[in-house]
């Protein structure tokens, strides 16, 4: 096991290689030259070429290359080029709120969407599963975009249920007040694709003989469904989940951005108005390393889930 | 198949209106501001209509005449002769419209139109090119296999390693706005799915007997590849083209929405719902509806002809 895990933390080597030249490449020759962005409308020579020192881009590319490795493991990506704030500061202070919101968000939306399968999967090719999948189906083609703006004006505008939007300092105060739409929002409309996934694992799972056998020994249709079948489907769902944590920590920016929420994923956005680079090749590069991290974990989890698995 | 005569009425429209037989001047201004939708308004017009006759008639006390002591007196003839001859256009905004008007009196039918434009050509441009790529490269991985497959894997594996969204925002930090660069935003970070299909397929193949006696009659590698293997895989690519098309429609969108989409001389479904979140406040609400329940019914009818063109092409299914 533990050989296992030093082979593939190897292995990420020369993917987190690519990835630093992916975003260097990007940001540092794509991107054009930042002392003209950062030097404002009128500009003269001198100004520029004092930023372009200050910043090494009048460096030569392996320099600037290896001034970009140094920020990587060093954690210090300097300061934000527009608000002048430490790149780690940023992170650091925006990950809390996105993080109120996205972990209820996968812990309640993944828990219904598996009751919810399981239930479906059960009385398949009945009407209520013909129904159920037909409202999944149509519910996914409307835009995330139309459900925040409707159901923000509904329950917040309208009826006032929620406040429309804002955020506190005091953790209890946002979770309790200002959290719960975004997250019934987030919930209720990840549901429909969750649910039509693992709606199809469980029905290839329900075809195997081994449910048969349960079934035959008598075993009652609560006991077969949580204990068999959802077992053996948990793989392909925590495949799913671990497709979806990376995504956790940017949060769902368009909920960010709606409701006001200082969080990750509206600093994003605001980094890509005001061609922020520093702040977005940070962002970039951590989460390629965290996700490379959470499918490692993914697969030790496997192991746990399913003891038939052997770690080559 | 209704699924394809939607989607069919929907190109149709698109080229029709990128061809300038519609809504060419879906930026007139062709009525009154947030004029609401003709088939609510029907009854509500004439009552208004009424009222706004009576407040005038009492609302008129007679002007004091203060001629005798306006310096500016005399010269009001002239003036008045000098402004009758600048020709002047009375323009008529009418009260309502089909789908109703927006902020500025614009038809939201022909915005709606016009929108469907842009976001179908994002959509099938951006899906077009990342299956292109994906082919090719999956089809260079998977035919050759060896040190030209780990390149492309390790290729696979840095895309992949960042979130898909954040890799559309950094490569739209980078490029300017437009038309052009979301296409090409969509179509580079697009790729990858495609790849590993593709990728699977030619490994598949290479190694077939029809390959080999293709080999045997002299074809060259790039025969074998584009010629021979290409058509086989047919069903994989068309079923990826769709589904990138939705995908890809949905992104659009979003972008747009975002201010990283096309720009503010275009419209696109992206940018009336940006505009439809403020007018929901004050009551209007039809421009939400016409770009949402448009682009629902055009996502709707492209998902089930992928359903139905997998059924009817991918051999495993039957």
């Amino acid at each position: 096991m533990t050989a296992f895990i030093l082979r593939r933390l190897w292995q990420m080597v020369p993917t987190l290689a690519g990835v630093i030249l992916l975003v260097f490449f990007l940001f540092n020759w794509v991107g054009g030259d930042p002392a003209l962005v950062l030097a404002g409308k009128v500009a003269d020579p001198a100004t520029i070429a004092n930023i372009r020192r200050q910043l090494g881009v009048d460096q030569p590319y392996w320099v600037q290359l290896w001034i970009f490795v140094k920020q990587v493991f060093t954690f210090d990506f300097g300061r934000s080029w527009s608000t002048n704030e430490e790149v780690a500061h940023v992170i650091l202070t925006r990950i809390g709120p996105t993080l109120t919101i996205m972990v209820p968000v996968m812990l309640i939306g993944t828990t219904l969407a598996v009751l919810f399968a399981v239930l479906v999967a059960y009385v398949r090719g009945t009407l209520t599963d013909r129904i159920v999948m037909i409202v999944a189906t149509t519910a996914m083609s409307v835009s995330f975009l139309v459900y925040i703006i409707v159901f923000q004006w509904l329950f917040g505008f309208r009826f006032g249920i929620f406040p429309v939007q804002g955020w506190t300092d005091d953790f209890w105060t946002n979770l309790t007040r200002y959290a719960p739409l975004p997250i019934i929002l987030a919930v209720l409309v990840g549901l429909a694709p969750e649910l039509r996934l693992y709606r199809s694992f469980f029905l290839e799972e329900l075809e195997q003989d081994y449910v048969r056998t349960a079934r035959a020994k008598g075993l009652s249709e609560a006991r077969v469904l949580l204990r068999h079948v959802l077992r053996n489907a948990l793989i392909p769902i925590l495949t799913n989940i671990g497709i979806y944590l990376p995504g956790l920590f940017v949060g769902s920016f368009l909920l960010e951005v709606f409701f006001a929420i200082p969080g990750l994923g509206r600093e994003i956005i605001g980094a890509v108005n005001r061609s922020d680079f520093p702040v977005i090749k940070a962002v970039t590069v951590y989460l390629a390393m965290f996700t490379m991290l959470v499918n490692l974990l993914v697969d030790l989890a496997y192991r746990f889930v399913d003891p038939r698995v052997t770690f080559r | 198949m209704a699924s394809l005569t939607v989607v069919a009425f929907f190109v149709a429209l698109m080229l029709s209106s990128a061809l300038g037989f519609v809504a060419h001047d879906w930026s007139a201004e062709v009525g009154i501001s947030y004029a609401p939708p003709a088939f609510i308004a029907a009854g509500a017009r004439e009552t208004t209509g009424a009222g706004l006759e009576t407040a005038a008639a009492v609302t008129g006390p007679k002007p004091v005449d203060i001629s005798d002591v306006d310096p500016l007196a005399p010269r009001y003839a002239e003036w008045r002769e000098r402004a009758g001859k600048i020709e002047s256009v009375r323009f008529h905004p009418s009260a309502t419209l089909p789908l109703g008007g927006d902020k500025w009196g614009r038809d939201v039918l022909k915005k709606t139109i016009k929108g469907s434009e842009v976001s179908i050509t994002v959509g099938l441009v951006a899906a077009l090119l990342a299956v292109a790529l994906g082919a090719v490269f999956g089809a260079t991985a998977g035919y050759w296999g060896g040190r030209v497959d780990d390149m492309f894997e390790w290729l696979y594996n840095v895309f992949t390693s960042i979130p898909y969204i954040l890799l559309i925002l950094a490569f739209a930090a980078v490029l300017s706005r437009g038309l052009a660069t979301i296409i090409l935003i969509l179509g580079l970070t697009g790729w990858t799915g495609v790849y590993r299909l593709m990728r699977a397929e030619y490994i598949k193949h290479a190694g077939r007997e029809y390959v080999r006696a293709a080999q045997a009659i002299g074809a060259s590698h790039a025969a074998r590849m584009f010629r021979h293997i290409l058509p086989n895989t047919g069903h994989v690519m068309l079923v990826q083209l769709s589904q990138h098309v939705v995908q890809f429609i949905k992104a659009e969108v979003i972008l747009s929405f975002l201010g990283l989409g096309v720009p503010v001389s275009m419209v696109s479904w992206g940018t009336m719902l940006a505009e439809a979140q403020e007018e929901l406040v004050i009551g209007k609400w039809w421009q939400l509806v016409a770009a949402g329940t448009s682009m629902a019914v055009l996502v709707t009818a492209v998902s089930l002809l992928t359903d139905a063109m997998r059924d009817a092409l991918d051999p495993r299914l039957r």
